[in-house]
């Protein structure tokens, strides 16, 4: 007889292999950074750019820029472009984030040869046509009219503004801003963040020599590094417990947003918070979810993260719950944080976190493309492949004693600033 | 290419089985035929309901995701009009974790009524935070009943309000497991890192105990062919003027369906597209504008939706709309154009298969249309579309009586 009540077997995930890429240069210098792998005959190349030269009185000119950057060249028009890259069966992306801008290509080797001009013509000859201008401005503004009315947007844009200021990282676009964008502010932005000085190229898919070939004849030579830049660093200090009530009358849920400035991957503790934020937030089966939707029922979903950006980290909790239960909602949240610094985390869900967090790690390998962002996260924080090797021992060996050693150092339920928007 | 071997238990219940070593890792992919389509009336948003229940704990195991996430898997589920579909994903090495949980749930629920308390507010909170407390969320809860008066699609899968959802008992919750939740339908996918042998040996063993259950016999109100325009005008909380108008088009294993969803490629699909570069760029009566289609089980429909520029009437815009539907109808589209649609939806089916979920998921999905064999050869019926087809389809598509309109307009 088959005995149901009894689990199987299993094993802890041991052996997680990371493709490492190969560092190549194009004959300009631009480091090329490729992961070799996979059975279709398909590539993904992201051309990725510093964000350079904030100046919060233009808080819109790099994100524009990145938006219009496939709106017109000095010899294809924003139609031709997109009509090209669609002939060629390609995926054009242009993703504006707060520390780099990307430029992603899709597309079938077969046809790499056919797109990559057009790739070219973007990075070098776009000229922000007025006229696209004026239809993305006017577009833009009624999608920010839109998200305005998304409790979860506005709880997203007041925290982000009251940790980081008029940053890259939080600031306040308002409608007015997109009234400000001048065609001579893109073009000048352009010209100083645009160039091969300036980027570095990640490669993954089926990336032979062939492909490398192709990638050196269009980006290796006639791109032109023709204005200086100045790289943005910023220096955030806590701004100690603080508490931002926006209210909307006819809301049937609010939006709670809550954390604090925090760690990046770049401190030896990283890791160890990671872990104390999948316990608390980071996991279906995590204690807010366990807690506030599974027990009581106050949400649909509740979620922790910490976040590494390149000047600064930062941790959150996010939900949207029933306005009636709102307050109740922050008191449970409250006591969970409170609970992970007084009392040790039992071994059974301690080992659960490990085993979860080892499998979604070798779960998140999938292919190429996904070894090639593993690449990216350590890249861009400066670090090596040891970031994982020791990230892996210290998800295996932490014990309870230091998780909350982590939570007292980490979590302040004092310090977070906590927005709320709907009804409490 | 997607290889699968496939067989079939003494219950009924249909295995198939994707070799993938490439990766560590496993899928294991069940689908169970029904979905919102299958509710009473009265008792709609009960096949979601159910899907979260479905997480509440098993006849012999307390708790779901407790023991997945011990093994270091993850596990997800979605519920639409038409089918349910669960998965988990996990280290291949733990596969039969996964069978040993999702037998247990086929062969019985623990029924808890906690678990039902606490799923019925979720699922309300779901509601809100998806339908009701956005702006626009409840376009679908309009559109629905106005495009089908008979069949069930008339109601949304989240269901028509938080009342029928407030009201769901424990006996609905029963009958609905017997009648709906047993081997002989659903289909169980597994992929990746395992080898066929050992796959048969384990659904043998977790699944093949299960009793066969009673054939669900699918039985639904036809819709009758709509005969005359229909119009809706809803006012709300939003900034924006919107238009959203809903064509009837055949069900998913009609010979035209992909001459549809390739003429919503022609209209909507990317920057290159009709609708956008006319009516976003050149007109400039939309900032958002697209066309796709419900790609249902049943009579679908093919939508065109925009949000209107300030100050543009819904007359201007609607008429707009209406020319470049007439432009598919009166001419063929180029050479040119049809082949870049064509090699798209070549590019999407290649990239698709670099996600194991996506091919196990897809693979259910094709085996429930008839043949899971049929999905390495759906392009094929991309590649062979003609223009003529395209403007034949629009030609019996693009009629004011067979359109259902909504304008969803901002409050004065």
């Amino acid at each position: 007889m088959l005995n149901r009540t009894t689990a199987p077997d299993f094993k802890q995930v041991n052996d997680i292999n990371f493709i490492e890429p190969t560092k190549q240069e194009l004959d300009n210098g631009i480091k090329v950074f490729t992961v070799n792998a996979g059975e279709q005959e398909l590539v993904r190349i992201e051309f990725i750019f510093e964000n350079v030269n904030w100046d919060e009185k233009k808080p819109l000119q790099a994100v524009s820029v990145n938006s219009l950057i496939n709106n017109g060249t000095k010899t294809l028009t924003a139609k031709e472009i997109a009509e090209k890259v669609d002939y060629y069966g390609a995926f054009l992306q242009t993703e504006y984030g707060a520390d780099h801008t990307v430029i992603t290509l899709y597309s079938l080797n077969k046809h790499l040869e056919a797109v990559l001009p057009i790739i070219w013509s973007i990075l070098n000859e776009s000229v922000f046509p007025a006229q696209e201008l004026a239809i993305f401005v006017q577009n833009q503004k009624q999608k920010l009219q839109v998200n305005l009315k998304k409790n979860d947007f506005l709880a997203r844009k007041a925290f982000a503004n009251a940790i980081f200021g008029q940053t890259p990282y939080g600031v306040d676009i308002k409608i007015e801003d997109y009234d400000a964008l001048m065609q001579t502010d893109l073009l000048a932005y352009y010209s100083a963040a645009f160039k091969p000085s300036n980027c570095i190229i990640v490669a993954a898919g089926k990336f032979e020599r062939q492909e490398f070939d192709l990638l050196n004849k269009f980006f290796g030579t006639n791109w032109e590094n023709d204005k200086l830049s100045t790289s943005n660093q910023f220096a955030f200090s806590p701004i100690g417990g603080n508490e931002i009530y926006v209210e909307k009358e006819d809301a049937v849920q609010s939006a709670i947003r809550m954390g604090n400035l925090s760690i990046t991957r770049t401190h030896k503790d990283f890791p160890s918070l990671q872990i104390l934020n999948t316990v608390l937030g980071g996991y279906f089966g995590s204690r807010l979810m366990t807690n506030i939707r599974e027990d009581k029922g106050y949400t649909y979903g509740i979620g922790s993260g910490i976040a590494s950006l390149k000047d600064a980290g930062y941790f959150f909790i996010a939900t949207e719950v029933g306005t009636d239960v709102c307050a109740s909602a922050l008191q449970e949240i409250e006591k969970e944080i409170e609970l992970l610094k007084t009392d040790l985390v039992a071994d059974e869900e301690l080992n659960l976190v490990r085993n979860f967090m080892l499998g979604s790690l070798l779960g998140s390998l999938e292919n190429a493309f996904s070894h090639a962002d593993k690449f990216k996260n350590i890249y861009f924080s400066g670090l090596g492949y040891d970031y994982y090797t020791n990230y892996i021992a210290t998800v295996k060996s932490i014990t309870a004693t230091e998780i909350k050693s982590i939570a007292n150092t980490y979590l302040n339920w004092d310090a977070m600033t906590k927005v709320v928007v709907g009804k409490k | 290419m997607v290889n699968f071997n496939r067989f079939t238990l003494a219950n009924g219940l249909k295995v198939l089985v994707h070799e993938d070593p490439t990766t560590p890792m496993a899928v294991l992919n069940i689908l169970y035929d029904v979905g919102a389509r299958d509710e009473e009336a009265g008792k709609t948003g009960f096949a979601h309901l159910f899907e979260h229940l479905m997480f509440g704990g098993s006849v012999n195991i307390p708790s779901y995701d407790e023991p997945l996430q011990r093994v270091g898997g993850e596990n997800n589920a979605f519920t639409s009009n038409d089918i349910t579909n669960y998965y988990i994903t996990l280290p291949a090495t733990n596969i039969e974790t996964a069978f040993w949980l999702e037998s247990d749930r086929m062969l019985s629920l623990a029924f808890s009524e906690k678990s039902l308390d606490t799923q019925r507010n979720v699922v309300m909170e779901e509601f809100k935070q998806r339908y009701l407390n956005q702006p626009y969320g409840d376009v679908w809860l309009k559109l629905r009943p106005l495009a089908y008066q008979t069949h069930p699609y008339q109601w949304a899968t989240i269901g028509q309000d938080l009342a029928q959802i407030e009201h769901a008992k424990m006996e609905d919750v029963k009958a609905f497991f017997k009648k709906h939740y047993n081997p002989q339908n659903a289909i169980l996918v597994v992929g990746g890192n395992v080898n066929t042998e050992d796959v048969k040996a384990l659904a043998e063993k977790w699944f093949e105990p299960i009793p066969a259950g009673e054939k669900y016999v699918r039985n639904l109100p036809k819709e009758l062919p709509q005969t005359e325009a229909r119009t809706l005008t809803v006012n709300a909380n939003v900034p924006l003027n919107a238009i959203y108008i809903a064509f009837k088009m055949p069900a998913r294993k009609d010979a035209n369906y992909q001459v549809f969803d390739l003429m919503s490629d022609i209209l909507s699909q990317g920057q290159s597209s009709r609708l956008y570069n006319s009516l976003l760029k050149e007109q400039q009566l939309f900032s958002d504008i697209n066309a796709y289609i419900t790609s249902s089980l049943d009579e679908g429909l093919f939508i065109v939706e925009g949000k209107l520029v300030a100050g543009v009437s819904t007359e201007t815009a609607e008429k707009a709309i209406w020319l470049e539907l007439q432009k598919m109808v009166d001419n063929q589209v180029t050479e040119d154009e049809l082949t870049k649609v064509k090699n798209k939806s070549e590019s999407i089916m290649l990239f698709g298969e670099m996600s194991l979920l996506d091919k196990a998921m897809n693979l259910a999905y094709y085996e429930l249309l008839g043949d899971a064999a049929d999905l390495n050869i759906e392009i094929d019926k991309y590649l062979a579309i003609t223009a003529e087809q395209l403007q034949t389809v629009a030609k019996d598509t693009f009629k004011k009586e067979k359109s259902s309109t909504l304008y969803y307009l901002a409050n004065a």
